[in-house]
């Protein structure tokens, strides 16, 4: 593979992803590089930079301070400028060179809650992963440190169990890489509470680190990206909290997941009032056998073709289907009501981290422009960021659908509202 | 109103910002180094754009996706998508030790997919190359053998050298002219080179050279790469951006010519020092004593033309506008304008005559870094500061504090200027968050006294105009669109 893009453009990248997901809550962010990351960062994957004063920044670190592994520079400036600016918790993200000297996130990050008094973490990114990557393991290490350990859904906040109530929800992954600033992630909320549920906490648009902290709370994660997926591990194996995978994209699918949902919850409500331990959807869904995390069972997936089965044109997933290219939550959640609701094969051609068993058998991982091309091959439409359209076959319609984590802020102005607007998509049909 | 970070835990004041009076600065640098901010203010090209300015060149970055995500946009953003490929550095290559082999078969792979194979091909490295001590040699030889027919160079993202030799600034404007190849000189042919932007035709230096009826090359106004090749029939090589100058060295050493690095300054004297040596080693009149009287006279027209106009507007500048900020304020300092801020990390050193005459005769001016940290805040700051003293309207109120006032005053223009602010610069614009603005970057192609009198209609432009300071500062690489010339 000569991991080459002779075309198209590039994925925004793990370091990222880190800054994305912990930009709204307080922090301060430091990417460990010389230069560049900063400024490709605010430029091109953070809308939100110039309305909202986040304190996100770069080390400026020089080739004699990696190579003599001068970390205490980087401790010092970190120290120095936490205490004027008064985080509430301080990040540091890796890129390249950190990767290569070997430096050790976890003991300077320690050194640096030690020296300062606040939380700190490191996050041992690289630079070459894609930000689903950095922006897991940052909501991870929130959860871990801020909202693991406080009091759960099955205590309740007034200790009794609640049974009464709304059943309560954490959205996990909302990125303005994958959600941009048009309104989406405001969009699944309203989406929630119209379901009947009551939304706790949005990890990461709009909630603060409070509320954040207040997860444990939750009967349900729903994790509408591939980002939330680390927290939503953490969440799981601190409270047993359950969590749904899947955006609300199209007419059908969204009231399949909210009524999935809700089943599930109240199968692990009973099992608790029976004194049964906190289980999670899965056992639940198979009949409270203990699961892995790993062992889950995605929520969305319309699976309609599955089976071999042709459209009734005759399509199938080598002729005449759909391709989604893209982050692989939103991707598989568009490919399950493209089937649904227009009948047409659709498979996913995931470009960003994405677990295998969150997809389907007919789904590809596809990280390169040599693994996209030949998977294109017998597609009817493509569906995708307008930068990919020269690799697209000419036979195939392009449904171009705008993504902030691979063309920035080029086409932000028309990325539409999926979960308002379904029809942006689905009307090409 | 700009919006506040509600989770923001401590809200800063205008005092808090960091600054320092000119007295009190060291040369070159006010300010100690720490962690680095990035404004939105991005009008400043990078490596990507100015490759870009050689016509029909494919640019090949190897680097890390996190790398590449940046230069790959800016391509994207100035529509140059199909002169751009990229190979990515992934983690298994940094354990695999197959870093050539990943650089020669990545390129080698995209050249062979492309329509048709560039005459020229520019392949960028990255700071994982230096640090794995990748054999670049190596990869130039093997596709210099693979691609006879196609001139490479090798270009460098490698900002972690920054402090280390050539800047990578200086050093992407040296590899413009390394595809030059050696041909028979004309002694009456001369190169501009190292601008991204072009010269202005009025400019002092255009009119220089076109009187004396010489051949003016300039890549920026290259559309083949035919035409590139041939700056090198060129005797004199001009530069006059400060960082274009060891590139005109280097031009000078490898295909002969003299390299003669004009001085960019809005000093009178200075300015025609460097141009009478300049007209020295072009053999040619240098300017009369009329003329320059008369240069100097316009000069002093429209810089009183202007003070008229604006009067006792508070006025800022960011090192983005041009090579010499501290001396455009010296210029506006001594003839009365109200220059409150210059916003630069460091000074330059072609602009220490007029920092330390700063220092002696304006020493209240305060210097703002750009990249501190606590520059984060400036920006709402400021705009909060200006809405409260009007009163929350927003409307610019009457300025608080007189400029020539004490201690105290000082201290309050440190903590806010509610006067609407000019701005010389996109970064002092933003700062100041202020619709008046001289929208230009890297000197805009002005030079000689022309670079004080188009500053002066730019600064009545900006005065009378307000522009969209935030739509505006945000673009990349002002002026960029020549790089798609045809």
């Amino acid at each position: 593979m000569k991991q080459t893009a002779t075309r198209i453009s590039t994925y925004s990248a793990d370091v990222m992803g880190v800054c994305s997901a912990l930009f709204e809550l307080g922090g301060m962010t430091v990417m460990h590089d010389a230069s560049g990351c900063n400024s490709t960062y605010t430029t091109h994957d953070e809308p939100r930079w110039y309305d909202m004063d986040s304190m996100v920044y770069i080390s400026g670190i020089s080739e004699m301070e990696a190579i003599m592994g001068d970390d205490e520079k980087l401790a010092g400036d970190i120290a120095d400028a936490a205490s004027q600016l008064d985080p509430a918790f301080i990040a540091i993200a890796g890129t390249p060179v950190p990767a290569m000297t070997g430096f050790d996130f976890e003991a300077v990050a320690g050194l640096i809650e030690q020296r300062t008094g606040i939380p700190c973490f490191g996050f041992p990114t690289t630079g070459m992963n894609t930000y689903i990557h950095g922006a897991s393991m940052a909501l991870a290490g929130i959860a871990e440190r801020f909202a693991a350990g406080r009091p759960g859904a099955a205590a309740g906040r007034d200790g009794h169990a609640p049974q009464a109530a709304r059943p309560r929800v954490n959205i996990l992954g909302l990125t303005p890489l994958d959600f941009s600033v048009n309104g989406q992630d405001r969009s699944i909320a309203e989406w929630l509470e119209s379901e009947g549920f009551t939304v706790v906490s949005k990890w990461a648009m709009g909630s603060s680190l409070e509320e954040l902290s207040r997860a444990g709370e939750a009967d349900v994660n729903l994790v509408v990206s591939a980002a939330g997926l680390g927290a939503a591990r953490v969440l799981y194996e601190s409270f047993g909290t359950p969590y749904a995978v899947g955006v609300p994209v199209g007419n059908e699918l969204p009231g399949l997941m909210a009524d999935n949902i809700k089943i599930k919850i109240k199968e692990c409500r009973e099992r608790r009032s029976a004194g049964g331990q906190a289980g999670s959807f899965e056992e639940a869904g198979r009949g409270g056998q203990a699961g892995s995390f790993e062992e889950a069972e995605i929520s969305v997936q319309s699976g309609v073709f599955c089976d071999g089965r042709q459209s009734a044109d005759g399509r199938t997933y080598e002729k005449g289907f759909a391709a989604v290219i893209g982050e692989g939550v939103t991707s598989l959640s568009l490919a399950s009501t493209i089937e649904l609701e227009r009948g047409i094969p659709a498979k996913v051609l995931c470009a960003t981290e994405c677990p295998e068993d969150i997809l389907r058998e007919c789904d590809r991982i596809t990280p390169d422009e040599d693994d996209i091309i030949p998977e294109l091959e017998g597609a009817a439409f493509v569906i995708a960021d307008p930068l990919y359209r020269p690799i697209v076959p000419q036979g195939a319609g392009f449904i171009a659908l705008p993504h902030e984590a691979f063309s920035g802020r080029i086409y932000r102005d028309v990325i539409p509202d999926l979960i308002r607007d379904p029809g942006a998509i689905l009307d090409h049909f | 109103m700009k919006k506040v970070n509600e989770r923001q835990n401590r809200k800063l004041t205008a005092g808090d910002l960091p600054h320092v009076r000119i007295a009190e600065a060291d040369f070159p640098a006010p300010f100690r180094s720490g962690l680095e901010y990035s404004s939105p203010a991005r009008g400043t090209w990078n490596i990507v754009h100015t490759g870009m300015l050689i016509p029909e060149a494919h640019e090949i970055f190897v680097c890390a996706a996190g790398c590449l995500r940046g230069v790959v946009l800016t391509a994207a953003e100035m529509g140059a998508q199909d002169r751009f490929s990229t190979v990515a550095v992934r983690e298994n290559n940094l354990l695999d030790g197959d870093m050539e082999d990943l650089v020669i078969e990545g390129v080698t792979d995209i050249l062979n997919k492309l329509p048709e194979i560039p005459p020229a091909v520019l392949v960028y490295t990255s700071c994982v190359h230096h640090f794995t001590g990748t054999d670049l040699d190596l990869i130039y030889r093997t596709l210099r053998e693979r691609f006879p027919e196609t001139d490479f160079t090798d270009c460098y993202m490698n900002p972690i050298m920054r402090k280390s030799g050539l800047t990578p600034d200086q050093l992407m404007r040296s590899r413009l002219y390394m595809l030059l190849h050696e041909r028979a000189k004309r002694p009456d042919a001369v190169a501009i080179i190292g601008n991204d932007l072009p010269t202005d035709e009025d400019s002092d230096l255009m009119k220089a050279l076109r009187g004396a009826g010489l051949k003016v090359h300039e890549i920026t106004s290259c559309r083949t790469y035919d035409e590139y090749q041939e700056m090198a029939e060129s005797s004199v090589y001009i530069s006059y951006y400060p960082d274009a100058a060891p590139g005109g060295d280097m031009l000078a050493e490898r295909l002969g010519g003299t390299h003669f690095a004009l001085k960019f300054s809005f000093d009178y004297d200075e300015i025609d020092e460097t141009f009478e040596e300049l007209a020295k080693v072009l053999g040619i009149k240098p300017r009369s004593i009329e003329e320059t009287a008369s240069l100097r006279k316009q000069c002093e027209e429209e810089i009183e033309k202007t003070k008229e106009l604006i009067g006792s507007t508070p006025v800022s500048i960011d090192y983005t506008y041009c090579p010499r900020p501290f001396g455009l304020a010296k210029l506006l300092l001594d003839h009365g304008f109200r220059v409150e801020r210059v916003y630069a990390d460091s000074i330059p050193g072609g602009d220490r005559t007029a920092f330390e005459a700063l220092k002696k005769e304006h020493p209240d001016m305060l210097i703002y870094p750009t990249v501190h940290a606590g520059m984060r805040f400036a920006n709402t700051v400021n705009s909060e500061r200006a809405a409260d003293a009007s009163g929350g309207t927003g409307t610019p109120a009457g300025r608080v504090a007189d400029a020539s006032g004490g201690a105290d005053t000082l201290a309050k223009r440190a903590a806010g200027r509610p006067q609407t602010v000019l701005a010389i610069g996109q970064k002092a614009a933003y700062f100041d968050d202020t619709d008046r603005f001289v929208n230009i970057v890297e000197g805009g192609g002005m030079i000689g006294y022309e670079a004080v009198t188009r500053t002066m209609e730019l600064i009545r432009d900006a005065y009378t105009n307000s522009k969209e300071m935030k739509e505006l500062v945000q673009v990349k690489g002002l002026g960029c669109g020549i790089c798609n010339r045809q």
